[in-house]
């Protein structure tokens, strides 16, 4: 310990102008990100704002019990898993699709139109998305519902039937973050070495076997990088998509109440913070307990796809 | 002799793939563009609508019945509207420049392949994105230890922690030649002086890609606002778009329940126009800085 420590004063007597320019990062990360770690122990206290995080007197595990035992619990954890899982499935699929279609194409304008446009809802605000899920569905003035009412149907109040959420947000999810996936995958296939398909084009494979046998093998490693990066997230919604679209509309929540909205909610209403804290705690713990496992997985599987 | 025919169906084979391919990619392309912009037509077509047209109609491709109505009313009230963007452009100025500052010092001493720690400090930066204190505690430390409610520091403190971009930042770092750094050591320039004039001149396209990144992210942010901001005068465009649309849907929700029409309030028009007005910037610069986003994101996926 002694002999560590003495090396580190040498190593910054020694590079003191470099300690100087990392500092205001670590200070920043350590104040803004570390510290508030310790805040975790709220799941286990019965916390009140005048007695602080750490003067609040401890309760055990009451608060978990209370928020599995009140069902809350098991809804969120098996919403956020499965939004996240059909989530991560659809829009990694749709940005492979596109990404093969689109270095595949030879219509230079058409390549180059396409891919921008494609790319530009990663651009915009969740708010603006909010918008554009309003006036999509709502019962009023919504397009779909005009287009509905100008065939001669009635209008559906989709306000009101949680059934069909899960499909919306799985919709804006993939059409927001296409354009961004496909960078990734299009970058990973225009790294292809050409010859494979020189040579394959020799051979006399089609397009579609030349897809199969060279073009997705080849991405594997992005595609399960991607994967990898993703389900560490799988016990986080998106927070701002599903507030931006689902809103305050009570009737929708047990179709879509994820961890996160479940949270803010109840930290913006005061209600039962030990609750939430105990839901923050599990998920934090979780998460970090299923990124470290399946990247031992995936290490001991290939060496070099492992993330760390 | 027998071979030449059977290449020839070979080819013929290929082709109808190809031809095939073509079709189904032109198709599915084609349609994922126009779905990716069919949402920015309806808006601002709807923007430039009549309200009664929207009310009895709904939304369509084009504007019905043109009006500048909404616009006339987002301008009546410059002062609001200003505000917003003055808060939003503050932020973003303030946020993007210390955070490029930040970021690129961090950035260029964990890339120093003969500075002892670099790694203790890269995992040090790096955990933060395993793990986290959650939405919970870290709102109770901003509000009650940090005293950060209703300061543009909650705004400005929290985008600039991405540690993403600093793993990107780096990259862009380890490409300048440690010669260059080694014989400037020897010329007898300082670490800061080094810096300054070799690292950041060589660094200019690694610090206008991030620099766009935090801006974007910046620009864009209503999250931050919601949790810590109070005070209306302080909001930022995009909250203050939001605080607006949940006040005229509220209205509307409570005027249909209670049947009364809201008749003099083009509410439906004006959030368009909002919208428009809030995310016009971002469409301008479009074009301008699309390469430099793909740019960040090839070298981001390549490993952090």
């Amino acid at each position: 310990m002694m002999k560590y420590f003495s090396s580190f004063v040498h190593e910054f007597k020694k590079n003191r102008p470099l300690f100087i320019m990392i500092a205001p990062m670590v200070i920043l990360i350590f104040v803004l990100s570390y510290i508030p770690m310790s805040g975790l122990v709220l799941a286990f206290k019965n916390y009140r704002f005048d007695q602080g995080v750490f003067g609040s007197a401890w309760n055990g595990f009451e608060n978990f019990r209370y928020l599995f035992s009140s069902g809350t619990g098991w809804l969120i954890t098996k919403n956020t898993i499965l939004y996240n899982v059909l989530n991560l499935i659809t829009s990694q699929a749709l940005a492979i699709l596109i990404a093969i279609a689109i270095t595949e194409m030879k219509g230079k304008y058409f390549k180059k139109i396409s891919q921008s446009v494609i790319f530009l809802p990663y651009f915009i605000s969740w708010v603006i998305v909010g918008t554009f899920v309003y006036n999509l569905f709502n019962y009023e003035t919504g397009l779909l519902n005009s287009i509905l009412e100008s065939l001669g149907h009635e209008s559906v109040n989709f306000y009101s039937m949680p059934g069909v959420w899960p499909i919306i947000i799985c919709l804006f999810n993939s059409w927001k973050w296409c354009g961004y996936n496909s960078v990734i995958y299009i970058a990973a296939i225009t790294g292809i070495d050409g010859e494979c398909y020189e040579a394959a084009e020799i051979d006399g494979a089609n397009i579609f076997q030349r897809i199969k046998f060279i073009t997705l093998p080849s991405i594997k490693p992005t595609i399960i990088t991607m994967l990898l990066l993703q389900v560490g997230r799988i016990l986080r919604g998106d927070f701002e998509m599903f507030y931006q679209i689902v809103g305050n509309n009570g009737q929708l929540y047990n179709a879509t109440d994820v961890i996160d909205t479940y949270v803010f909610r109840s930290l913006m209403q005061n209600s039962n913070l030990g609750m939430t804290a105990a839901a923050t705690f599990y998920q934090s713990i979780l998460c970090f307990i299923i990124i470290i496992v399946v990247n031992q997985v995936v290490k001991k599987i290939d060496k070099d796809l492992a993330l760390f | 002799m027998n071979s030449v025919p059977l290449v020839k169906s070979q080819k013929i084979k290929r082709g109808s793939a190809r031809i095939c391919f073509d079709i189904t990619s032109y198709i599915l392309v084609g349609f994922v563009a126009l779905i990716c912009l069919l949402p920015f037509i309806v808006l601002t077509s709807g923007s430039f609508s009549s309200e009664q047209a929207i009310r009895f109609t709904g939304y369509g491709l084009f504007p019905k019945d043109f009006s500048l109505e909404a616009y006339r009313l987002v301008f009546k009230t410059p002062l609001t509207i200003l505000r917003g963007y003055g808060v939003s452009i503050f932020i973003t100025v303030v946020g993007t420049s210390v955070g490029l500052i930040v970021l690129s010092l961090a950035a260029y001493v964990i890339s120093r392949k003969d500075f002892k720690y670099r790694n203790q400090f890269s995992f040090f930066f790096y955990f933060t994105t395993l793990f986290n204190g959650g939405m919970v505690s870290t709102y109770i430390f901003y509000i009650q230890y940090l005293n950060l409610k209703d300061s543009y520091l909650a705004l400005i403190l929290p985008g600039m922690l991405n540690v993403f971009y600093l793993l990107i930042m780096r990259s862009f770092v380890s490409t300048i030649p440690m010669a260059l750094i080694e014989s400037a050591k020897i010329d007898g320039a300082g670490e800061f002086r080094i810096f300054k004039s070799i690292i950041l001149p060589l660094l200019k396209s690694g610090l206008a890609t991030i620099g766009l990144f935090l801006a974007l992210g910046y620009w864009n942010d209503w999250y931050n606002a919601m949790l810590f901001m109070n005070t209306a005068e302080k909001y930022p465009l995009q909250y203050m778009l939001y605080d607006l649309l949940q006040r005229t849907q509220a209205l509307a929700r409570i005027a249909s329940q209670a049947g009364i029409q809201v008749e003099n309030m083009p509410s439906n028009t004006l959030k368009l126009a909002m919208a428009v007005v809030a995310t016009g910037p971002i469409i301008l610069v479009y074009p301008f800085v699309q390469k430099y986003f793909v740019k960040g994101i090839t070298i981001g996926s390549v490993k952090g």
